[in-house]
């Protein structure tokens, strides 16, 4: 009886296998097929162009800094502010919504609110004027000052982006039974050694999940970038955009839209090795 | 070793009572344990020994040192978990290992010391494996093991048996018994379950609504309890108890007068174990009507009332009662508690010892 029901469930995945099918993989397939053809014939030739191009090694080496600056720093805060709402009793749902807050916006406008603040009419020389630290107003946003950028490229990305970990750390933490942190205190860990040696391999789960996320979300930074920096600090999905747009070449768009996906495909290989979750030795 | 005072201690969540000044002293090398049912504050008490939690007021006492304030790493303590708290990322070894690592010894020492503990859980077999492929029982013999690995002052035990199935249990506590006699650690033992209260300790504190009801041996708990909830709480059958009125300082049960103790008014409470009865013949034994009979094998149980009162009482096997008859039974006096109808306690002072 069961036997003759067994389409069943494939009927039932059908609408989202037909849907991803659809609207993921034939256009991931489309842009393949674009990177990679000239006219109608398979060629090198959009890559060569992309690799070629002036803004490329800069794209690439901004993207990459941005992502190695950015992504440990979160995962940091993240589990800082996880660790630090766990000990709060009454009052945790509401800082928890508050810290997720930069969640809701999106990434344009977060871009926006940092321009309005480093912007050189902007809060931060406002407040630096009203101190008395600085006697005009300083630039922080031009490409003369390319570190200063970067700066506040970086903040405005960990303000926006870390809130998605700290929810993945804080899912994590919360299924660590509180006897496993006990067990380790009765035992002689201190506070350092427990989150070291227990808890931290606890969550290795979540860790592995919030780090894929976040990477793969920081490799296709984009618009708070563009809002903050526009062309002066070229990153790899500006680039795409820029040839989208701007040059109306689809072929280099696509090719960059491949190698974001190369990467990020590399990314997560590489996180899915090093933090091996073993089902063993899980709880 | 050490011997444990706990003096006055009391702890409230919010307006919640849950221990009312609670003392008790724990002798060097003693098996206490605190018995009672959910919500007694046994597990409190014995958080607040272990410094996870911290009392309102009050002093714990380890060795003759005060502990209070101390955190539990510095108090000379292991402790085995309900739900066993055996680290899943480590293997066995290490688990065992883990308190020897804090106290940073040397790895000849750390082996020695697993490799003794392991052995007297019998798990050395299991060393290099994870937890998450042993069985509940394994999973708790790492953790005594890892609790005695480090050769504690006291050991602190909360409800290790209640996650294992029946049998298992029972073969636990058995081995437990054999583990901690040998070691010779004071512990002091978490459980709501009278038979393994019963069975592993030197000494029961039974506790009820944030207070010890009565501390003593299982055998002075069980035949002369001090007030009506640890007779109700500990045998099963439960002691029963009876309503009886007192004329001239004496109780009839049956055709046979009882001397009632001194202190008592007009009514008494009596406090009658179920096998504490004989059968006899009718207008001479006490009556009771038979509503149930279970033949249970071992002894025969017999569930109905005394003085329209409920009662379950024991008798052996080979006799013969059916459900519905009338019986009447002798009572011994020296066993019979005599309760206050006031405040449930017992009259020491009547109570044979």
């Amino acid at each position: 009886m069961t036997n003759n029901r067994s389409w069943i469930p494939y009927l039932l995945i059908l609408p989202s296998v037909a849907f991803l099918a659809l609207l993921f993989l034939v256009p991931l397939l489309q842009t393949m097929w674009l990177a990679f053809s000239d006219n109608g014939l398979p060629s090198p030739a959009n890559a060569q162009r992309m690799m070629a191009d002036i803004n490329f090694s800069r794209s690439i080496r901004n993207t990459f800094l941005l992502t190695l600056a950015v992504v440990p720093v979160q995962l940091a805060i993240a589990l800082v502010m996880g660790t630090m709402v766990a000990k709060v009793g009454r009052g945790r749902e509401t800082i928890l919504w508050v810290w997720t807050i930069p969640l809701g916006i999106s990434d344009l406008a977060a871009g926006l609110v940092w321009l309005s603040i480093l912007q050189n009419s902007g809060y931060f020389n406002s407040l630096l004027l009203g101190l008395g630290i600085l006697e005009r107003q300083a630039s922080w946003l031009s490409y003369q000052t390319p570190v200063a950028l970067f700066f506040a490229i970086a903040v405005a990305e960990i303000w926006r982006g870390t809130a998605i970990v700290m929810v993945i750390i804080v899912a994590g933490l919360n299924q660590v039974p509180r006897e496993f942190k006990e067990a380790a205190e009765i035992f002689g860990a201190g506070p350092w050694t427990r989150f070291w040696r227990i808890t931290l391999p606890l969550i290795r789960p979540a860790l592995q999940s919030a780090l894929i996320l976040r990477t793969v979300l920081a490799f296709e930074v984009f618009a708070v970038v563009y809002a903050l920096g526009g062309r002066n600090f070229p990153v790899l999905v500006g680039e795409a955009y820029n040839w989208q747009n701007q040059n109306q070449n689809y072929g280099v768009a696509a090719a960059y839209a491949v190698l974001i996906m190369i990467i990020s495909l590399a990314a997560t290989l590489i996180y899915l090795k090093v933090i091996k979750v073993d089902p063993e030795r899980l709880p | 070793m050490a011997n444990i005072v706990i003096d006055r201690i009391r702890k409230s969540f919010g307006t919640f009572e849950a221990l009312k000044e609670v003392s008790l002293t724990i002798n060097d090398g003693e098996f206490v344990s605190l018995l009672g049912p959910s919500g007694c504050g046994k597990t409190t008490l014995l958080r607040i020994i272990a410094g996870l939690e911290t009392s309102t007021s009050g002093d714990v006492l380890i060795g003759g040192k005060s502990v209070i304030g101390l955190p539990p790493k510095e108090r000379g303590l292991a402790m085995v978990f309900q739900n066993y708290a055996v680290f899943p990322h480590m293997t066995v070894y290490e688990n065992v290992a883990f308190g020897l690592r804090m106290q940073k010894a040397d790895d000849a020492r750390v082996k020695t010391q697993v490799e003794k503990a392991a052995g007297l859980l019998h798990i050395e077999q299991y060393l290099d494996r994870y937890p998450n492929k042993l069985s509940g029982g394994q999973r708790q013999r790492v953790a005594v093991a890892r609790a005695l690995a480090v050769e504690p002052k006291v050991l602190l035990m909360d409800e290790p048996l209640s996650n294992l199935d029946a049998l298992l249990r029972l073969e636990m506590r058995t081995e437990l018994k054999t583990v901690l006699q040998s070691a010779g650690t004071t512990t002091i033992y978490v459980t709501h379950d009278q038979t393994e209260a019963m069975g592993l300790s030197d000494r029961i504190a039974v506790m009820h609504n944030g207070m010890v009801e009565q501390v003593g041996t299982p055998v002075d708990v069980y035949n002369y309890p001090a007030t009506r909830f640890v007779g109700g709480f500990i045998g099963n059958p439960p002691m029963n108890f009876i309503k009886v009125p007192v004329t001239n300082g004496q109780v009839t049960a049956g055709s046979e007068p009882l001397k009632a103790p001194k202190e008592t008014g007009d009514e008494v409470i009596l406090g009658l174990r179920g096998e504490a009865v004989q059968l006899a013949p009718l207008p001479l034994g006490l009556e009771m009507k038979v509503r149930v009979a279970e033949p249970m094998g071992s002894h025969l149980l017999l569930t109905g009332s005394i003085h329209d009162q409920p009662v379950r009482v024991i008798l052996p096997s080979s006799e013969t009662v059916r459900s519905g008859d009338v019986i009447g039974l002798k009572l011994d006096p020296n066993r019979i508690t005599w309760l206050s109808p006031e405040s449930g306690k017992s009259f020491p002072a009547a109570t044979a010892r």
